[in-house]
């Protein structure tokens, strides 16, 4: 009992700081931010690689292991294209330099 | 909680991965540091994958094939994907991590049964009840933003009070489950659970339609944090906690800054069938629909000294942003301030839009809310509308009884010259009638927006 308040009083100060965290976003950033935090989501993984590395019945490992390919892709998918999508979002000098930057490797 | 120092260790590791995402949400909040934000919080995941891998009595052969799987499908889906196909991308992968909260809150129960009190069957209750929901209406989210189903509302008779009984049936399942005794009837309040709330993720999904998807991504996408802090609560895990409720509560401020986009409570957008019902002709639009030629506009633009190109999600469609951008290139090349005017509205997603030009290499001091254009509206020469409808609707600033009243919009009506491109007259997809196409000072550019822009480019380059 003493653990569950514990927790539920860690959950309300987070929910406090996710309010405080997000509340001035440019809605330029409002996608990454959204699939940012989807990936963050994902942290369900933790508790997915518990149940498939300790379950001790049968069954038990193979929904830990669903829940692990699903957490994994959506950890991974998350991360990847929030970065692909914030690599797009440069300053116009951010933006030159990277070209010039693609054009010289093109020969590497 | 586990004194010896492993346990310890890991303890402190999972902290640190629960400020990489705490810092790294702080960072993507701002241009400059977003990117930076996003590695951050990945190297927070990295942490607390490789410390729980780490912990006592671990069996790695099905992880390892787990894992491999999941890496692949996920890095394989993120470089595959289009641009403009990101609203249905996103949409899939949160409704995988609510799956994964389901299956861990399955896995949890399974593995113990009937040793588990409340305090553990309550979390795995609300865990598989949001996990279902969420990967199920992630789904038809995805459905309708690819198109494989039809991105109209689907309403059907007696679709509240069926919601409201599966509700009820949900609770009432989850509280007999709650409250444990015989392992064969908690296993099959259990499945009744599983089955009912992927159900009500399909029923509360499939009456909104497509203009409103940025609101119900941003609400499913809160909807996984939750159910990966419940898990949190079943485990017994703060890192999941911390996280989840983290990721909670910014996805309920995006949902709430799409429905002030919209002025529309979130009850309206979840509950009424937006645009199901509006069928109704309005009578009072009269006048002239004015076309113009590609030659037309491309002379009127040459002489243009300030242009605001206003997207929406017909450029997606049309695939049109990077020849968009090469016309805002051209026209500042040739002496014009080139804006472009984004509603947080347009598009399939929080920031559709931003997404595509970013992607089309236009600088993002050029991207502009509302407000930062509509002040000096009545100075711009020429206001480009691309695949835009409801968003540029002045009925929605002037006219009381249009369903869309309220709703801030870009005010390009009040340009000296506003371009128009569409397909036809068609209304949009709220399905209101647009009075801006018969204003005086508008000029409707019909066809392809991709071949319309295409078209004066070329003539900018003769």
């Amino acid at each position: 009992m003493e653990t569950i308040i514990f927790l539920t009083f860690i959950l309300v100060l987070s929910i406090f700081l996710g309010f405080e965290l997000i509340s001035k976003v440019p809605s330029t950033l409002h996608t990454p931010l959204m699939s940012g935090s989807n990936a963050i989501s994902g942290i369900t993984i933790v508790g997915a690689l518990i149940s498939a590395g300790t379950g001790q019945d049968q069954f038990t490992v193979v929904l830990g292991t669903l829940a692990v390919i699903f957490a994994t892709i959506n950890v991974v998918g998350g991360y990847l294209v929030t970065d692909r999508m914030l690599e797009m979002f440069g300053t116009k000098k951010q933006k030159s330099e990277v070209s010039v930057q693609k054009s010289g490797n093109n020969s590497g | 909680m586990s004194t010896n120092s492993s346990g310890f260790i890991i303890e402190l590791s999972y902290i640190a991965a629960a400020v990489l995402f705490i810092i790294g949400m702080k960072m993507l909040s701002s241009q400059a540091t977003a990117r930076r934000g996003n590695l951050l919080s990945s190297l927070g995941m990295l942490i607390a994958v490789i410390v729980t891998l780490c912990s006592a009595g671990m069996d790695y052969r099905f992880i390892v094939i787990g894992l491999v799987i999941g890496s692949l499908i996920g890095a394989v889906a993120a470089r595959a994907v289009a641009m403009t196909a990101m609203p249905e991308m996103v949409a899939l992968f949160n409704g995988f991590g609510g799956i994964a909260s389901l299956l861990v809150g399955w896995a949890e129960f399974h593995e113990h049964q009937n040793l588990l009190g409340a305090g553990t069957l309550i979390p795995i209750f609300v865990a598989v009840l949001i996990g279902g929901i969420t990967f199920t209406g992630s789904l038809v989210a995805y459905g309708k933003l690819a198109e494989m189903i039809s991105g109209k509302p689907i309403l059907f008779t007696g679709q509240k009070v069926i919601n409201a009984m599966l509700l009820l049936v949900v609770i009432a399942a989850g509280a007999v489950f709650s409250a444990g005794g015989d392992v064969t009837r908690m296993y099959q309040v259990f499945m009744v659970v599983v089955v009912v709330s992927m159900i009500l993720g399909v029923l509360t999904v499939i009456p909104i339609g497509g203009a409103d998807m940025p609101v119900v991504i941003s609400l499913l996408n809160s909807y996984s944090g939750l159910a990966a802090c419940a898990a949190g609560f079943v485990i017994l895990n703060k890192v999941l906690i911390v996280s989840g409720s983290l990721v909670g509560a910014s996805g309920i401020i995006l949902t709430k800054i799409m429905c002030k986009a919209m002025n529309r409570s979130l009850r309206n957008v979840l509950f009424s069938g937006f645009g199901a019902g509006v069928s109704k002709k309005s009578e009072g639009l009269t006048g002239e629909v004015k076309p113009i030629s590609v030659d037309d506009a491309y002379l009127i633009l040459e002489a243009a000294s300030s242009v605001v190109i206003t997207p929406g999600y017909g450029m997606a469609v049309a695939q049109a942003q990077h020849v968009v951008r090469e016309l805002g290139d051209l026209l500042e090349k040739n002496g014009c301030e080139v804006r472009y005017a984004i509603h947080p509205v347009a598009g399939r997603m929080p920031g559709h839009m931003n997404v595509l030009l970013a992607e089309a290499n236009v600088a993002y001091e050029q991207l502009f809310e509302p407000d930062g254009v509509n002040p000096t509206m009545n100075m711009v020469d020429v206001c480009i509308v691309i695949g835009a409808n409801d968003v540029v609707n002045p009925a929605a600033r002037d006219d009381e009884s249009s369903p869309i009243y309220g709703m801030p919009i870009i005010n390009v009506d009040h340009a000296r010259t506003v371009f128009v491109l569409k397909r036809s007259m068609a209304p949009g997809f709220a399905g209101i009638d647009n009075p801006l196409f018969f204003n005086e000072n508008t000029r409707m550019l019909f066809g392809d927006a991709k071949a319309s822009v295409s078209g004066i480019v070329a003539q900018f380059k003769e």
